[in-house]
């Protein structure tokens, strides 16, 4: 069994980030193009704890700030899920579909 | 009030009273015809006394084209831009002096006579407000202290000429001939724009006494302002305006064209006539030289009584101007003031003609006027021999003077001056002869009668300053002397004198006597059998009017063509529309980016991002 490093973590996070990507890109469906955003922001949060984790320590002990930052993402992560979705009920309750391909009103 | 005080004060009142009486006929005055004849009437009446009072007061004042500490006054401060420093202020010297009491003198009887020949126009009041605003412009010139306020009232004269000139403007003849005098004279005044630019560049200012101080200019900067009075004055080559501008009422041709507009031009070569090298001044008397000679050639085939008067003008004007180039700019203000009275006389006489024949002007059509216009008669004749030089008429002693510059300064030049003495009586013979004697050759100068009082008055005042103008016992020719001579001293010989004197009169009386000889009693003109082709050379003006339209239709019209197919093509198809095409295309274009579809926008700014990491990373 070889050593978990860097390395793998970010593979893994890069790989999420591009299904991440490709949801966005590819389906249809607001609601699970949005769950697609929510997999990219975790696959950065993922690459932020790693990065923490692999930090050398500094004299004044070991440095906490990517795992903090990651804190602040999954609570405005949060707050943005209850903005997000309201919009998404919103723009249904209007226009009784939630397939991005029928809302192109910003079309010139 | 001390006497500085009274000069400025008086000569403010001289030079804003015209305009305001041009200002309030303008704004309401006009519907009064009467009211808008007295305001304009008024004041150059007021101008006129304040003038001589100016003069018999002042002109005894330290004299010399540099005047004395007093004689400008520091006005109102008007354009200050660094160095450059134009003040609105006037240089009050004896030549100003006597310059204001001819400009109103000649206005003001102008405008008496006026009232009876423009009585029954439909542009009375219009006619008014133009001859006030233009005595105004003129004025300016005349008590301009620097050289930029000269220029500008320099163009308000051509302005308000164009107004006078055009004042018949359903006239097609007559709106062309204002438009042909406005042109012409920008042509001269461009000239005189570049000379005033050089003389600041040389010398850093534009004060005239300053300038006076510091001598003369280059030979080109003195020949660039010479244009000014080339165009002013109508010299050759810029002369054709001035017979054209006949087209206009006669008063106004006897106050613009022979008393004070063309007069302008000559009056500022002898104020600024500091500022010519030697080599300008033989340029400038040979230029007017040639005026002259063409002039007079020119005048002696004329039928129109006013075309006469004009070239004859024209060739009065090339010998102010050739007395100037001459270095006598005393003998050439000498002139300029006997002319100014003579040839008002004559064109005010014509006028008198013209109204009592109804409006014929072709001499070959009047004749016998000697019986029914007795007065008007006389009064032309002492005009005519004025003009000719007959011994002990003012015109006599003028040109006498010039000559006898010319005599000293340049000989071939001297010689030219007998030749258009001559020419002139000739020509002067010519028209009294055919317009006055022997029958009446048509209904209207059958019918005609004698002319009311506003027009005889003037005349009889002008007759009488005709004949005593040039009197020893006046000393004219003294004063004058003694203001402009200052700078150059004039060494004129006794003998010098004496042969002006003996060629002159022996031109003027042979030049009469053939005119006697070739016109008595002529029903047509004798001249163009004898001479041929150059009668009609002379009749068509030397064909200066078809030379010019040429050359304007080869060069003006066709680089006209081009600009017009530069314009249409490159500014307006290429630079506009080509900019907006431009414009346009790209917006259609991008247009088809904004498709509305969320999913191209992400694949977009993913690409987008891709692109910015490969760049900053590799």
């Amino acid at each position: 069994m070889t050593h978990v490093g860097l390395e793998h973590y970010l593979v893994v996070s890069a790989a999420l980030f591009c299904l991440g990507l490709l949801g966005v890109v590819i389906r249809r469906n607001l609601i699970v193009m949005y769950m697609s955003l929510e997999l990219m922001l975790n696959a950065a949060t993922l690459a932020l704890v790693a990065f923490s984790h692999h930090q050398p320590p500094s004299p004044h002990g070991s440095p906490l700030d990517g795992q903090i930052m990651v804190f602040f993402i999954i609570t405005v992560a949060a707050a943005e899920v209850a903005v997000g979705l309201a919009l998404i009920v919103a723009l249904y309750r209007k226009r009784q579909t939630t397939d991005v391909a029928d809302l192109a009103s910003m079309k010139l | 009030m001390t006497d500085s005080e009274l000069k400025l004060t008086l000569a403010m009142v001289v030079l804003f009273l015209p305009l305001l009486a041009a200002v309030s006929i303008g704004l309401g005055a006009r519907r009064w015809r009467g009211l808008s004849a007295g305001l304009s009437l008024g004041a150059s009446a007021i101008a006129f006394v304040c003038s001589l009072i100016l003069f018999i007061k002042f002109h005894g004042a330290p004299s010399g084209i540099v005047p004395a500490t007093d004689a400008a006054f520091n006005g109102i401060q008007w354009l200050h831009l660094g160095d450059f420093k134009v003040d609105f202020a006037a240089l009050i010297d004896p030549l100003s002096l006597l310059m204001l009491l001819i400009v109103t003198t000649v206005g003001t009887l102008v405008q008496v006579f006026s009232l009876a020949y423009m009585k029954t126009d439909a542009g009375y009041s219009r006619y008014f407000a133009g001859l006030s605003l233009f005595l105004f412009s003129m004025l300016g010139i005349v008590l301009a202290s620097n050289l930029l306020l000269l220029f500008i009232f320099w163009e308000l004269v051509g302005v308000s000429s164009y107004l006078l000139i055009s004042h018949w403007f359903e006239k097609p003849a007559a709106a062309d001939a204002g438009k042909k005098a406005f042109i012409t004279n920008r042509i001269g005044d461009f000239g005189f724009l570049i000379g005033i630019l050089f003389v600041w560049q040389l010398h850093g200012t534009l004060d005239i006494i300053a300038l006076a101080d510091m001598g003369a200019v280059t030979t080109t900067a003195g020949l660039l302002i010479f244009c000014g009075a080339m165009g002013k004055s109508a010299q050759f080559p810029l002369h054709v305006w001035l017979p054209d501008a006949m087209e206009g009422p006669t008063p106004v041709s006897a106050l613009i064209h022979a008393a004070t507009m063309v007069a302008a031009g000559v009056y500022m070569l002898c104020k600024l006539f500091f500022l010519f090298t030697a080599d300008a001044l033989v340029i400038i008397s040979w230029v007017g030289g040639i005026t002259a000679l063409l002039a007079a050639l020119m005048a002696i085939q004329q039928n129109d009584i006013k075309r006469i008067l004009a070239y004859s003008t024209l060739s009065q004007l090339g010998y102010m101007v050739m007395a100037v180039g001459c270095a006598g700019p005393a003998a050439s203000l000498f002139h300029l003031t006997t002319h100014a009275a003579f040839k008002a006389l004559l064109f005010l006489g014509a006028g008198a003609v013209i109204y009592s024949c109804h409006h014929e002007q072709d001499i070959w059509k009047l004749g016998g006027l000697r019986k029914k216009l007795p007065l008007t008669y006389r009064a032309f004749v002492i005009g005519a021999l004025a003009l000719a030089g007959f011994p002990l008429m003012s015109g006599f002693f003028s040109k006498d003077a010039i000559l006898a510059q010319a005599f000293v300064a340049n000989q071939p030049l001297f010689y030219l001056g007998v030749v258009v003495a001559l020419l002139t009586s000739f020509y002067m013979m010519r028209c009294v002869l055919v317009a006055f004697h022997g029958d009446a050759r048509s209904e209207a100068a059958k019918e005609a009668h004698e002319t009311p009082g506003e027009m005889i008055g003037p005349l009889l005042i002008l007759s009488a300053l005709s004949i005593g103008l040039g009197w020893h016992y006046f000393g004219l020719s003294n004063f004058l002397i003694k203001v402009s001579g200052a700078v150059i001293p004039n060494e004129i010989t006794h003998s010098a004198k004496l042969t002006a004197m003996i060629a002159g009169t022996a031109a003027s009386l042979t030049g009469l006597f053939l005119g006697w000889m070739a016109y008595r009693g002529v029903k047509q003109d004798p001249l163009p059998a004898m001479l041929g082709a150059l009668a009609r050379g002379m009749r068509d003006k030397f064909y200066f009017d078809e030379l010019y339209a040429g050359l304007n239709q080869w060069t003006q019209e066709r680089l006209s063509h081009y600009a017009a197919w530069f314009d249409r093509w490159i500014i307006g198809g290429l630079a506009v529309r080509g900019t907006s095409g431009a414009v346009d295309l790209t917006g259609c274009l991008l247009r088809l980016v904004q498709s509305g579809n969320l999913q191209t926008y992400a694949l977009l700014l993913a690409l987008g991002l891709l692109v910015m990491l490969t760049f900053f990373l590799f």
